[in-house]
């Protein structure tokens, strides 16, 4: 009995010792269209100077996200690319290499390596840390080699030292310069960004989750005739 | 018109039959094939692994169009795949969430060859080739999972094959020989396409046909563990038989789709199952110098994977790993109890098969973790009683005190008759362990509230532990 109990408990502290950090729920919604296209003219400003998306071309993001050829054209792509080309970064990775000590990763599946939450965590969680190259570390991804892209529209953040018992002290952070969007708007603006990243990861769940309850239903009609056949023929069977 | 053209088909039939054993063969595994008539819930699983055998070869091939097996560009076919190849998502979903189905299917048809002893006398030699089927198919999934090329498709097939080289004299060579080069690389990739796109596949059809031809010779084992063959009618047919076809067809039909409807909610709703079927750490490209963290297998592997690690020495802990599918072959050996159906043995088989299922997800538990000090504690006891069901069943099968077999089988229920049982069960529970009490609303409505009742919960409790004894008891 007691072997029972030792595992049950194992089994749930080993639970909370996963979760240990605790992100924030990013709450996206892929169906949210103007969400993602506000996501993906972020990406656009902010990212893919140094990240590419290759695997998302610039025409099926039009599609996907109503939007029109011209205006892709106009605030989307970059002086050489063509709408039916990869979101290709324009800088090398050579020089990302010298610059930053790591090749800067392609995006176009990262949404499904860390996660919405992660992600959305991450993009806030930038704080000044002055023994890091660019001044800044981040709670999440400790000595990261990116830097705040977004720091003037977030502002400055500062670490809060609070005094703990245990060894690890938990990181919490604070404003302590305001940029140019207040916290609130900061935020919904990494949830459209976070948003466009999940959709990035999986263009496809456009299709898959609209098509799924149709599949279903076609299933459980088709169950119904199945099932009386059956019964017809096995009533005999005793 | 109508009777010209059935005249002409039963002439077509007759020309074929004279060429090829159409009929005989149609008569011999569906319509005059006899299946027990009570086959259960459990029964539905062979007929779910052919249709998924068949499903994973369909988008296999679908697949391959549009793969390529190219260190420099398989991570990025797959992508393509999923995004500018028509339907390729569904291809590429159908065939990860067919591969996890598989399993799960697998685990729960040999689950159902423990239950009801299907692997005894007369039927080893068909547990032998489903084992051989189980090892392929370990095999074809090991080597499908490289193909992706992401981190764990590498470093899982990293770890993994290195494993031979804990093999004395000549294990450095054989790893070499096995992977092509001194790392996984290019030509890994390659060879590991080449066999889980032809070589395994064609095993595994062949092993397929000579399960299914092994169990129509013995026939068919049921939930009762009877021998049907042994109690027939004067024309020589068993009288707890059914001809396969229509009555397991248009049985398995209905099987097929509400297997399918499950099978579409995670394919549409959830198709990487949270990182359990599709590893989030997967969709980071292959990096060979890059070595993550954590590398776990898929699912399906995590048992094996977790004997592995709990054994302190390498050499040491590939034998266990290999000891633990090999001494499944064994089972039919093994036990040493007259009875085959669990409906009929003693509490000590019963003991020995509750433990061994909390062993086995357990381990598969563990397997997906990291190796702690306190996981491997834990890996090390339930690897012990993983073996002990196994190694110690000819002690405690052949000392049981399992139950007179009766010499027909037990009529089946309908699917009405055990709705109807639930829910008088439920009503009786509810009735004992609550108490009805109105309460009137402010809107003044009456509703009744059922308030649980301690006594009744104390008594329920007591009922359930007793009827639990009972089923384990030993003497």
């Amino acid at each position: 009995m007691n072997k029972w109990l030792t595992v049950i408990v194992f089994v749930f502290s080993s639970g909370i010792n996963a979760e240990s950090l605790a992100l924030d729920d990013a709450d996206v919604d892929v169906f949210d269209k103007a969400s993602v296209q506000r996501g993906a003219q972020l990406f656009v400003d902010y990212c893919i100077g140094c990240h590419s998306a290759q695997h998302l071309r610039y025409s099926r993001l039009a599609e996907d996200m109503d939007i029109s050829e011209e205006d892709i054209k106009k605030s989307y792509l970059s002086a050489t690319a063509k709408i039916g080309d990869g979101m290709i970064s324009a800088m090398d990775a050579e020089h990302a290499e010298k610059w930053f000590g790591t090749p800067t990763p392609d995006l176009s599946v990262t949404a499904r390596v860390r996660g919405a939450d992660w992600l959305y965590t991450y993009l806030r969680g930038f704080y000044t840390d002055e023994s890091r190259p660019f001044g800044v570390n981040n709670i999440v991804f400790k000595d990261v080699a990116m830097p705040n892209v977004f720091w003037k529209l977030q502002g400055i953040q500062n670490r809060v030292i609070r005094k703990t018992d245990g060894d690890d002290e938990p990181i919490e952070i604070g404003l302590a310069q305001a940029g140019i969007m207040t916290p609130d708007e900061f935020d919904s603006a990494m949830r459209d960004l976070v948003n466009f990243m999940v959709y990035l990861g999986e263009p496809a769940m456009l299709e898959r989750i609209p098509l799924g309850k149709y599949v279903i239903l076609f299933l459980l009609v088709f169950l119904v005739p199945a099932y009386l056949l059956k019964k017809e023929y096995w009533k005999d069977v005793h | 018109m109508l009777d010209k053209v059935m005249a002409m088909l039963v002439a077509l039939l007759g020309w074929i039959d004279k060429r090829f054993p159409l009929t005989k063969v149609w008569n011999e595994h569906l319509a005059k094939y006899y299946a027990p008539k009570n086959f259960n819930f459990w029964y539905f699983f062979g007929s779910l692994a052919f249709l998924l055998l068949f499903l994973q070869i369909v988008t296999g091939v679908w697949l391959t169009m549009n793969y390529k097996p190219d260190a420099a560009k398989a991570f990025d076919s797959v992508e393509f795949i999923m995004r500018d190849v028509e339907w390729g998502w569904l291809m590429r979903y159908l065939h990860s969430t067919g591969a996890s189905a598989f399993f799960v299917v697998i685990y729960l048809h040999m689950f159902r060859g423990l239950l009801y002893g299907s692997f005894k006398k007369p039927r080893e030699l068909v547990w032998i080739f489903g084992m051989l089927i189980y090892l392929c198919l370990m095999a074809e999934a090991f080597m499908g999972y490289l193909l992706p090329w992401g981190q764990m498709s590498y470093w899982g097939a990293q770890v993994i094959i290195s494993l031979f080289s804990a093999i004395p004299y000549f294990g450095d060579d054989l790893t070499l020989w096995v992977r092509g080069d001194y790392v996984i690389s290019d030509v890994t990739l390659n060879r590991f396409f080449a066999f889980h796109v032809i070589a395994i596949p064609l095993v595994l059809v062949m092993l397929v046909f000579l399960h299914i031809v092994a169990l129509h010779q013995v026939g068919s084992n049921n939930p009762d563990g009877i021998e049907i063959k042994e109690t027939k009618d004067k024309n020589g047919i068993p009288l707890d038989g059914i001809p396969f076809h229509p009555y397991y067809t248009v049985k398995d039909i209905v099987g097929v789709i509400v297997f399918l409807i499950v099978f579409s909610v995670v394919l549409f709703y959830a198709p990487g199952f949270n990182g359990l079927f599709l590893e989030h750490a997967n969709f980071i490209p292959a990096d060979p110098l890059k070595t993550p963290e954590h590398i776990a297998p898929v699912w399906y592997f995590t048992p094996f994977y977790a004997i592995l690690r709990a054994i302190p020495d390498k050499l040491g802990g590939v034998i266990a790993m290999g000891g633990a599918i090999v001494i499944v072959f064994a089972l039919p050996w093994l036990d040493r109890s007259p009875v085959k159906s669990v409906r009929y043995r003693g509490g000590l088989f019963r003991r020995a098969l509750v433990v061994f299922v909390i062993s086995f997800f357990v381990l598969s538990y563990l397997g997906t973790q990291p190796a702690t000090p306190t996981a491997t504690i834990f890996a090390r006891i339930f690897t012990a009683s993983y073996f002990g069901f196994f190694l110690l069943m000819p002690f405690y099968t052949s000392r049981d005190n399992d139950k007179t077999v009766p010499k027909r089988v037990t009529p089946t229920t309908t699917l009405e008759e055990d709705l109807a049982k639930a829910n008088s069960f439920l009503k009786t529970t509810l009735d004992q362990t609550t108490t009805k009490k109105a309460i009137t609303t402010k809107a003044g409505k009456t509703y009744d509230v059922f308030v649980p009742e301690g006594k009744g919960l104390l008594a329920f409790l007591k009922d359930t532990v007793n009827k639990i004894r009972k089923v384990f008891a030993v003497k």
